[in-house]
């Protein structure tokens, strides 16, 4: 059973359709890449998710159950467009949201001290908001969103903003967060992160649901006819009627080339012509980056 | 506890613990005490430097020998004989304000007098003089008919009339009512209503702003609904409004209780008698009369203030108590939460302008026909703008002291009810989609469609 589901979500703002049955179904314990480009409808569904609209119609379920209004504790958020308050301090800030999450205040103190202590903003505390650097505040805003330890988590690009290190302590807690038991939604233009962290994804555009699946099968999917050999020592690969070579290289004692191969051409065939070449170290499907299926499936679609 | 009230616990303390705040609501009390009690400070020590010495000079006769009183402003000093001309050139050094000059032909030809100075005399120094030179005058034109018993007669007519307005109701209850009270408690209610109404409302719509602004909106409504949020926002700003109006209520009492107390008081007692001498005050004025001024000038505060106490106490306290705190609420509701909606509508302050117009006229004209009220409380702009109920919250609170029949009453309550719950929705459902708009300049039209959009 899916952790969460949206079944033939539909909604309108005037004469504006910004999701058009739409459905999406997130495994339990599963990093769910929402992507999509801008204005294709990732945030309006979000947004309905996270109950801040209702939908015209379709329906939600979380654990198979209904969602309810009651369920917002199940769920943490994190906005793209986020913010604290400036003048408030920090500690107070972070128990505030903490409340308004349904946390009892010694509860969500005790646990704040856990994660500003493992985030190692303890001295941050007291602090005003506007003193913090924007990093600083960033980590803030992740705590608050999963401090009620949610079954669901969205992300909604939590990376920006962060430097390298910050990026991969906040990648490690994510996935410390799935290890866990948690359920993240993790919507994101950087398509590198999404090969890294998701299992699978949604691709929306203009409003409908234009790919979906893990993302190593969408990967495979795409990958057509290409594969990646690597020789040992530097060889110059010619094509024939079994194969084109797309690219090649050598450095390092070692050649890399991408080949495409005819229709109907088994791996066999190619690797009996190739290792007449050379010494075959390596042998892939050359799997198309999630970047260039986003661009080919968006593109396709305009 | 409930989200709401996590909601209004942050607006109210975050608002109570801020420096503006605490600066504010010390020096308001202050510099209202000062608006109050200074203008009485200015009139003792204009007292004190411009104290008159009035030379007094009838020409060949001394008819008015003695008749005008002395006062605390002024001593009215007789001579006999004196040179006018010769007064004229050196009055001034002798330490004179100004000659009286008195012609015998006064009492047939009634200008027949003259106040010389160098300086334009104060109207209450004429009048004052001119009142008691008629009096004196018609004294004597009456000793001229030769009634027995005159002074007996006198005093015996002499009446002070004060009209005490009876209200009578259906039941034909009688009761005794102050009109300066009823037009106090108009006064205050409306003002009170048109402060709170702009002070707080629009401290509602900058905090609309601030959390759009900073983007933290989004943040709450994925924990609350928007509704909540906003209603939590007026609640806790309304109470700080509350808190604020009460102590400065407490502290401008306070304030002048002290200053009264200690300070006037002090020299309402020593430093009349010092100013005016005794020899001259029990010289010229009758002894009684003296008695009865003296006491009347120590309390008069007192003897008014208790007038207007027992009058107060006549008013149908408990309605007009009510009916405040009714429209106090409704009303506040009504305007603070079409501040939140435009505050959502909005990116920034300055853009708040187009839509401040509509929510500043009915609140003016409100004000402006409550002032008018206390003239004429009967009239029908008076009843329609306390019927409709954007004007109402204002008009009505002046008119009932004067008296509102019941119907009027309740009709003007349903109204509001009606009214302000059918803001309250549509503000929370323009705030709904606003606060999460971003960029875009926000038209009438615009909000116009949010309101059709389903949750």
């Amino acid at each position: 059973m899916p952790l969460f589901e949206a079944k033939n979500v539909v909604k309108q703002f005037g004469s504006f359709t910004a999701l058009d049955n739409v459905s999406i179904s997130v495994p339990a314990q599963c990093i769910y890449g929402l992507l999509g480009p801008n204005g294709a409808g990732k945030t309006t569904l979000i947004r309905i998710i996270n109950q801040i609209t209702g939908p015209d119609s379709g329906e939600l379920f979380i654990n198979g159950k209904k969602l309810t209004p009651d369920d917002v504790q199940f769920i943490g958020y994190l906005p793209e467009e986020r913010g604290l308050y400036k003048k408030m301090k920090v500690g107070e800030q972070a128990l505030y949201l903490a409340q308004l999450k349904g946390l009892s205040k010694t509860e969500a103190m005790k646990r704040l001290k856990y994660w500003f202590r493992k985030l190692d903003i303890v001295d941050w505390w007291g602090k005003k908001v506007e003193e913090l650097s924007k990093g600083m505040q960033q980590k803030v805003q992740f705590i608050t969103t999963i401090l009620h330890e949610p079954l669901l988590i969205i992300f909604d690009e939590p990376f920006t903003g962060f430097d390298p290190v910050n990026t991969n302590t906040i990648k490690n807690e994510i996935l410390f967060l799935r290890e866990r038991g948690a359920t993240i939604i993790f919507s994101t233009h950087n398509m590198g992160s999404v090969e890294e962290l998701c299992d699978n994804i949604t691709l929306i555009n203009k409003a409908k649901t234009i790919l979906e699946g893990s993302v190593d099968e969408i990967r495979k999917q795409w990958a057509g006819n290409e594969y990646d050999l690597t020789l040992k020592g530097d060889v110059r690969l010619q094509g024939n009627n079994h194969f084109s070579v797309l690219d090649q290289k050598s450095e390092d004692g070692k050649t890399s080339v991408r080949i495409k191969t005819a229709d109907k051409v088994s791996t066999n065939d190619i690797l009996n012509f190739t290792m007449r070449s050379g010494e075959i170290i390596a042998f892939n499907p050359a799997l198309p980056s999630m970047n260039e299926i986003f661009i080919r499936v968006v593109e396709s679609r305009n | 506890m409930s989200k709401i009230s996590v909601i209004i616990k942050r607006e109210y303390i975050t608002r109570v613990r801020k420096k503006s705040f605490i600066i504010m609501t010390i020096l308001a009390p202050i510099l209202m005490a000062a608006i109050i009690i200074l203008p009485t400070v200015f009139m003792m020590s204009d007292k004190d430097k411009d104290f008159k010495k009035i030379a007094v000079i009838e020409d060949g006769s001394d008819l008015f020998r003695n008749v005008i009183p002395n006062t605390k402003d002024a001593e009215y000093v007789y001579l006999e004989n004196a040179d006018i001309n010769e007064l004229k050139k050196n009055f001034e050094a002798k330490g004179y304000y100004g000659i009286l000059y008195i012609s015998p032909e006064l009492v047939n030809i009634p200008n027949a007098i003259q106040l010389i100075s160098k300086q334009t005399p104060p109207i209450g120094l004429i009048d004052h003089i001119s009142g008691s030179l008629e009096k004196e005058i018609e004294r004597q034109k009456l000793l001229a008919y030769n009634i027995q018993n005159l002074d007996d007669i006198l005093k015996n007519i002499n009446t002070q009339v004060s009209v005490q307005t009876i209200k009578i109701d259906d039941t034909g209850k009688v009761k005794e009512t102050s009109t300066g009270i009823a037009m106090a408690m108009a006064y205050i209610g409306g003002f009170l209503m048109y402060m709170l109404v702009f002070l707080f409302g629009s401290q509602v719509m900058r905090g609309v702003i601030e959390e759009k602004t900073s983007r933290v909106v989004e943040v709450i409504v994925s924990s609350v609904k928007p509704v909540q949020l906003m209603m939590g926002k007026i609640i806790g700003i309304a109470l700080v409004g509350l808190t604020q109006f009460m102590i400065w209520v407490i502290l401008t009492l306070g304030v002048v209780t002290f200053v009264r107390s200690t300070v006037l008081k002090k020299t309402d007692i020593t430093e009349i008698p010092q100013t005016i001498p005794q020899s001259i005050m029990t010289e010229n004025q009758l002894p009684g009369a003296t008695a009865e001024a003296s006491a009347a000038e120590i309390n008069p505060q007192l003897a008014e203030f208790s007038k207007i106490f027992e009058s107060a106490m006549n008013q149908e306290w408990l309605l007009i108590i009510l009916a405040f705190i009714f429209y106090f609420i409704t009303g506040y509701l009504l305007y603070a939460s079409v501040f939140a909606a435009i505050g959502s509508a909005v990116d920034n302050e300055t853009e708040t302008q187009q839509f401040m117009m509509p929510v500043t006229i009915p609140i003016i004209l409100g004000l402006m026909v409550a002032v008018g009220t206390m003239q004429n409380p009967e009239s029908s702009i008076a009843f329609w703008c306390s019927i409709i109920p954007l004007t109402s919250p204002i008009v009505m609170i002046a008119r009932i002291p004067f008296g509102v029949p019941l119907w009027q009453l309740l009709l003007s309550m349903g109204l509001m009810i009606i009214t302000f719950l059918a803001f309250v929705w549509m503000a929370a459902k323009v705030y709904r989609t606003g606060i999460l708009m971003y960029g875009k300049k926000t038209s009438w039209k615009e909000i116009w469609k949010w309101l059709k959009y389903s949750a």
